[in-house]
């Protein structure tokens, strides 16, 4: 997609192709793109993901064949492709699955964007419409939850479109409009499947802007080190559709333990019962994906400003690049930084838990604890809420004063200088200053 | 047609001003199109016809036997009919001005003669669970989903609910007969 192109057209078929249609240079290209010869396996994730789509929208066309999108006819349709259509069992559990293992996939790439700073600059873009793509997998991932029109299917969509519903004015309108009537009801299950048949395909269009953004400035590395010469790459073919396929068949291993052995284990029981507009379930909790987003919406107990902190967590992610003010990319040369976000991931962690247990249940059974404000101190709600805040203070404290203030280990020389000496002296053996390199 | 012939007549450049006011005039008609003909396409998800001819209903509430609740479904949304006790009609004016989220007496709730009847839509005013009669400390509903708690008078008291539950546009037909909507 860039770069000078070392395709030679060999045949006459070919040569005629390339001054009309020159795809199949296009194809050697990509085929060819010099790509940085340190990629470890975290950098497998993009093939992964892209494997996720294919067969996400694979799978999500053949059940279209046999849905029916109505609301007298939806539940039923999903009980027929489980009991009655060839093999309808088996699309769909990996349909189902496939949503969680998509977002498994889209978290492992997005930290490991984060570690290794893959979002500095010149890759901004990059970042941007990645997390473009991750908004609209959430968009599509909940309108496809709803589908099956159980009891979870429909209160939780209540819930999601009510969240517009804390907006101050057009709120009310807005959700009649995304509702088509005064509650989640067959017009909204009929839009939610015109739209969740759509996204795939926006996404699509926007993985395509994601790899033309990727192939102008190249990979980032581990080392965040620029590529300086031919010598610090390799043709992404073989090296790296190899690599990549290797990571995606152990990727499909765990995917096939989850679809064959426990197809259910990351939905809910109650979605087997048809959608009912009377009865609330219980315990009424989001997929697992959206859970540390949940928390952060409960944590706060005012319904407008439990939904904007939960926008501003998303918006955080978009303007990492803008709140990072370190030069130094990969967190391998940043000790300190390294710290903050391991301890990052495990608050999303801690966040995903809180958002899994109800606001009053005891954190640590057996413990009394006491009332802070309204709620006690031993209660999931008070973790989520110093949880959100080490999430927020993370992207607004830690990252832009860490920038300023570290001191960074020296990076090496170029990609290939810890490779070639020995790896011990990767660190010591490099050149100082690195805050004079990208 | 006369000043386009004594401007041309004049020199042969282009006056600006009336190629500006073409292309302002041009942009705008597309932009006035582009708008007139977007509004369909934004309007046909809002509700429609069949689903707001559903908005009103009939209910006799002599069904409802005293200290119970029938759930009636209303514009696709459950409307509890409440036949209240005299113990809850009692506990909800006491705390009439108690310190209230969303401040609003008794007696504005229900229709006068009429307290024992409390016709509440029966979505909290959260994010749309359906709450359950019985639970929570004001002895009234309490949210399944994220726990707000209302009084027996359908209060809003605790948790992250906004306001009270609705009370809908209604009015006693007859001695028992009411009409919603």
């Amino acid at each position: 997609m860039s770069g000078p192109s070392s395709y030679e057209p060999k045949t006459a078929i070919e040569r005629w192709l390339d001054v009309r249609l020159p795809i199949v240079r296009f194809g050697v290209d990509l085929m060819d793109f010099p790509t940085p010869k340190n990629l470890n396996y975290w950098w497998t994730f993009g093939g992964i993901l892209a494997f996720c789509l294919i067969e996400q929208i694979v799978t999500g066309i053949i059940l279209g064949m046999h849905y029916n999108a109505s609301g007298d006819g939806a539940f039923n349709s999903v009980q027929a492709i489980m009991r009655e259509v060839n093999y309808g069992w088996l699309i769909r559990y990996i349909h189902a699955n496939g949503a969680s293992m998509f977002f498994v996939a889209v978290y492992i790439h997005m930290f490991r964007g984060v570690y290794y700073g893959s979002y500095k600059a010149p890759r901004e873009l990059l970042w941007l419409i990645g997390c473009a793509i991750y908004l609209t997998m959430m968009a599509t991932a909940f309108m496809g939850y709803v589908l099956p029109w159980g009891q979870m299917s429909f209160w939780g969509a209540k819930v999601i479109t009510n969240l517009f519903g804390a907006l101050p004015v057009i709120g009310p309108s807005l959700t009649t409009w995304l509702w088509g009537g005064f509650t989640v009801d067959a017009p909204t299950l009929n839009r939610f499947y015109s739209l969740h048949y759509l996204l795939p395909f926006v996404i699509a269009g926007l993985v395509g802007l994601h790899i033309w953004a990727l192939h102008v400035p190249g990979n980032s590395n581990p080392t965040g080190v620029n590529v300086k010469d031919k010598s610090d790459t390799v043709p992404f073919h073989p090296y790296y559709t190899v690599k990549d396929g290797f990571a995606v068949s152990v990727f499909v291993i765990m995917f096939a333990l989850f679809v064959f052995f426990m197809p259910e284990a990351l939905g809910h029981v109650d979605n087997n019962i048809p959608a009912n507009p009377l009865v609330t379930p219980a315990h009424i909790v989001p997929e697992w994906y959206f859970l540390p987003y949940y928390a952060i919406l409960r944590a706060v107990p005012d319904k407008l400003t439990g939904v904007l902190l939960m926008g501003a967590a998303i918006a955080c992610i978009f303007a990492l690049p803008w709140l990072d003010t370190s030069r130094v990319r990969s967190m391998r040369y940043r000790p300190q930084a390294k710290l903050y976000f391991f301890i990052f991931v495990f608050d999303c962690l801690l966040l995903g838990l809180c958002g899994a247990h109800e606001p009053d249940e005891p954190f640590i059974r057996g413990v009394s604890g006491f009332m802070l404000g309204d709620s006690n101190i031993n209660s999931y709600v008070w973790v989520s809420r110093v949880a959100a805040f080490y999430y927020f203070a993370y992207f607004v404290l830690i990252t832009p004063i860490l920038g300023l203030r570290e001191t960074p280990l020296p990076a090496p020389e170029s990609i290939s200088s810890p490779v070639l000496s020995h790896p011990a002296a990767a660190h010591s053996g490099a050149v100082a200053a690195p805050e004079k390199k990208g | 047609m006369a000043e386009s012939v004594a401007g041309s007549s004049a020199d042969h450049s282009p006056d600006p001003s009336r190629r500006d006011f073409i292309h302002i005039a041009v942009v705008a008609a597309a932009a006035g199109g582009v708008a007139a003909i977007a509004w369909p396409f934004v309007d046909q998800m809002n509700p429609s016809s069949d689903t707001l001819a559903l908005s009103s209903i009939e209910y006799d509430v002599a069904k409802v036997p005293l200290g119970q609740q029938v759930t009636v479904l209303y514009r696709k949304q459950p409307l509890f009919v409440r036949h209240r006790t005299p113990a809850e009609i009692a506990k909800a004016v006491a705390d009439d001005h108690a310190d209230l989220r969303d401040p609003a007496t008794d007696a504005s709730r229900v229709k006068p003669g009429k307290d024992e009847w409390l016709i509440l839509i029966g979505v909290c005013t959260h994010l749309g669970c359906t709450p359950t009669f019985g639970g929570g400390e004001w002895g009234g509903w309490f949210c399944p989903c994220h726990g707000s708690q209302y009084d027996t008078s359908g209060r809003i008291r605790k948790g992250p609910a906004p306001k009270n539950l609705a009370v809908p546009d209604y009015k006693f037909e007859t001695g028992t007969k009411i009409k919603v909507g």
